[in-house]
């Protein structure tokens, strides 16, 4: 069996990257996960995280997603993100960005529940907003600088 | 019969006609290469994200416990249609050609005693349908200030339509843009974005691989439906921004050419009048010469 794969990082705008690797690690909706050449075929859910690829000569670098979902196949994974910065690439005013969004998201889920008692939404949004600190906290970034827009 | 001096003023002000058309040519080229190049570029997220919910969706069709985006509400007496149209006219057929399908659409439904509210995206469809269905207009999209439409640009729309979803304002979504077949050619589309439609082709590749699916398949396609609307919108709107350019730049390059044959003809005209006011004064000479 080889021992890489094709990993694409794919945005709605464009193809972030593509490159042969060794080995992803995954933030997962239910964990994080590895995937590596000859992976069984999944398609999983992503929560806010970084994904660290390896590639063949052993080099690691990290991305942050903003979640999104992954498809892996044997002998490729390829990652659907909203967003996707390099690591190097997060800055404070990125983070900011994506921070609201998920606060833009709560608060709408929240006004949801209210007027039609939408129950699990507003649970999956306090989530993703979690995920996100937890993202940020680990970088480095400081989740509490963004305001929540009005 | 004008004047020489009428006829001078009139070839000059075709003439700056001609410059201003050519340059808006030029620059449409210039932004259609761009816009080609975009389209080209999202092609790959939408495709996987075709591929990924076809398979899932045929899974997932036959349950039901399938989410309404797919399975739709049960009923279609309610129709939302979703017009994206351009900012700036001076596109040709662009805009009229959108309008027109919607307007057809709208009216067929209406004839079936549906109810049809319309959301606009761009300010020429929001003009051209006004007088008629300005009283079923529920939103609109200001796309001025986008000089790039950016995924972000899409989901702003989706977020909108799929709000009104939620709350129940309608039954069915339908999308009208223009699709970009080539420079000359722009085929105005309507293409139903909820309940969400698996094409035939898509669904059978989806199929393909058997996969597992973590945390579990309701939950990736309830993610993921409203992903693939956003994507959907993203694509018409790239689609459109092509489109647009593409018209643009026909259009402008007819126009230079008509500017040149109009140049011919008032030149034309022009080297007559002055032959002939020059035969008349050399006659003129003549005759007063003779009568001495």
């Amino acid at each position: 069996m080889a021992d890489t794969m094709q990993f694409d990082l794919v945005a709605p705008e464009r193809n972030l990257m593509s490159v042969p690797v060794r080995e992803v690690r995954l933030p997962g909706e239910d964990g994080d996960l590895s995937a590596m050449p000859g992976h069984a075929p999944a398609i999983v859910n992503l929560r806010p995280g970084l994904v660290t690829v390896i590639d063949a000569q052993g080099a690691e670098a990290q991305f942050a997603i903003s979640g999104g979902f992954a498809e892996i196949n044997n002998d490729s994974v390829s990652l659907l993100a909203e967003i996707g910065r390099k690591r190097e690439d997060m800055t404070q005013a990125v983070f900011d960005e994506m921070m609201r969004a998920a606060q833009r998201k709560k608060k709408s889920a929240e006004a949801k529940e209210e007027a039609h008692g939408a129950a699990g939404v507003v649970a999956a949004a306090v989530k993703l907003l979690a995920d996100m600190e937890a993202l940020g906290t680990h970088i480095g970034l400081d989740p509490n600088s963004s305001t929540v827009p009005d | 019969m004008p004047s020489l001096k009428d006829l001078k003023n009139r070839i000059n002000s075709v003439k700056s006609t001609r410059k201003i058309t050519k340059a808006m040519q030029m620059v449409a080229a210039a932004k259609l290469r761009r816009a080609e190049e975009a389209a080209k570029a999202a092609r790959p997220y939408a495709d996987r994200m075709n591929a990924v919910m076809a398979g899932l969706a045929t899974k997932a069709a036959g349950s039901d416990s399938a989410p309404r985006l797919l399975a739709g509400t049960g009923d279609d007496k309610r129709q939302l249609l979703v017009v994206l149209t351009s900012e700036r006219g001076l596109a040709g057929g662009f805009n009229s050609t959108i309008v027109r399908l919607a307007r057809q659409e709208a009216d067929r439904l209406r004839g079936q005693g549906k109810d049809v509210t319309i959301l606009t995206v761009g300010k020429k469809g929001r003009e051209q349908l006004k007088r008629e269905y300005g009283n079923l207009f529920v939103h609109h999209v200001d796309m001025a200030d986008v000089k790039q439409v950016a995924y972000e640009n899409a989901r702003e729309i989706a977020d909108e339509v799929l709000e009104r979803f939620e709350t129940g304002n309608f039954d069915v979504a339908t999308l009208f843009y223009n699709r970009f077949e080539s420079v000359i050619s722009q085929v105005p589309t309507a293409r139903q974005i909820i309940p969400a439609v698996i094409e035939e082709g898509e669904a059978a590749e989806g199929v393909s691989a058997e996969y597992d699916y973590e945390p579990g398949e309701e939950v990736i396609l309830q993610d993921l439906l409203p992903r693939a609307v956003a994507t959907q919108i993203f694509t018409a709107l790239l689609e459109n921004a092509a489109s647009e350019q593409g018209a643009r730049m026909t259009a402008m390059d007819n126009a230079t050419r008509n500017a040149g044959d109009m140049i011919d003809r008032l030149t034309t005209e022009y080297n007559r009048s002055r032959q002939a006011a020059i035969t008349k004064e050399l006659i003129e000479i003549i005759s007063g010469a003779e009568a001495l």
